[in-house]
């Protein structure tokens, strides 16, 4: 076992140990934002450890670009689908407000003041509407 | 290096149970959605761990396959999710908070009722 197995046998664990760390996160973190923090660790740093121990043991293949093109796709993806998730997640109210220490989006007047707010005349699709109706009278 | 191969399996098996009990348990469709997305890049890295410990390149293809497919399959939910009511699944963790916040929301938009 040479120096360089090592290394990569570090990267490797860790990388694996970050995978069950976003597990005991998921698991047991209360709604969806701290959720996502919890699965975020595998999906950047997780994966850029793992496919830095695989480049380690598998250099000289030429095979190994396909590793970091997959280390270079999670940066590029993770960031854009955690913010439609989130998006989602904060328009639907799935988002605990009594642990959110700042709430920039939730305005006293304004739901959503961080963009204008135009006026749809068969009503405004990115506010919360049933998809069958207007109304959902179990809650009213 | 065996003993490499052990570790990170059950690391990264324990953590595939977890997410799995999430998947299952998620009250929200996006803590699904969350879950799933952390299960194919568990997945990915024990297909990275093995190529990496038993030095097999065949399964690298998969590899970037799989790492695509969490991309793709969560933004389309994501947007899905967008065009549809999920009141059935609203957490049930906190409901006077989702009614507070619809008869808010109603007030705001104008809504008569």
């Amino acid at each position: 076992m040479t120096a360089a197995d090592v290394v990569a046998s570090v990267c490797l664990v860790a990388g694996s140990f970050l995978c069950l760390a976003a597990g005991l996160g998921l698991v047991r973190f209360p709604d969806v934002l701290n959720r996502m923090h919890a699965a975020t660790k595998p999906q950047v740093l997780g994966v850029l450890l793992v496919m830095t121990g695989a480049v380690i043991r598998l250099v000289g293949e030429p095979i190994v670009w396909m590793l970091v093109l997959v280390a270079v796709f999670q940066l590029i993806t993770a960031p854009v689908s955690a913010h439609m998730v989130s998006r989602i997640a904060y328009r639907r109210r799935h988002v605990r407000r009594d642990l959110l220490l700042v709430d920039e989006l939730g305005g006293a007047d304004d739901p959503l003041p961080s963009r204008p707010h135009p006026v749809h005349p068969e009503g405004d699709p990115d506010v919360d509407e049933p998809a069958d109706g207007p109304e959902r009278p179990a809650d009213r | 290096m065996t003993v490499v191969a052990i570790v990170c399996f059950a690391l990264l098996g324990a953590g595939a149970v977890l997410i799995l009990a999430r998947l299952a348990l998620g009250p929200s469709l996006l803590d699904r959605v969350v879950s799933t997305d952390a299960l194919l890049v568990t997945i990915a890295c024990g297909i990275a761990v093995y190529c990496a410990v038993y030095r097999d390149v065949s399964l690298e293809p998969v590899l970037l396959v799989v790492a695509l497919l969490a991309f793709v399959g969560s933004v389309s939910v994501a947007r899905y999710i967008g065009g549809m009511l999920v009141a059935a699944e609203t957490s049930a963790e906190a409901p006077a908070d989702d009614a507070a916040a619809d008869a808010d929301l109603a007030g705001r938009r104008g809504d008569p009722s």
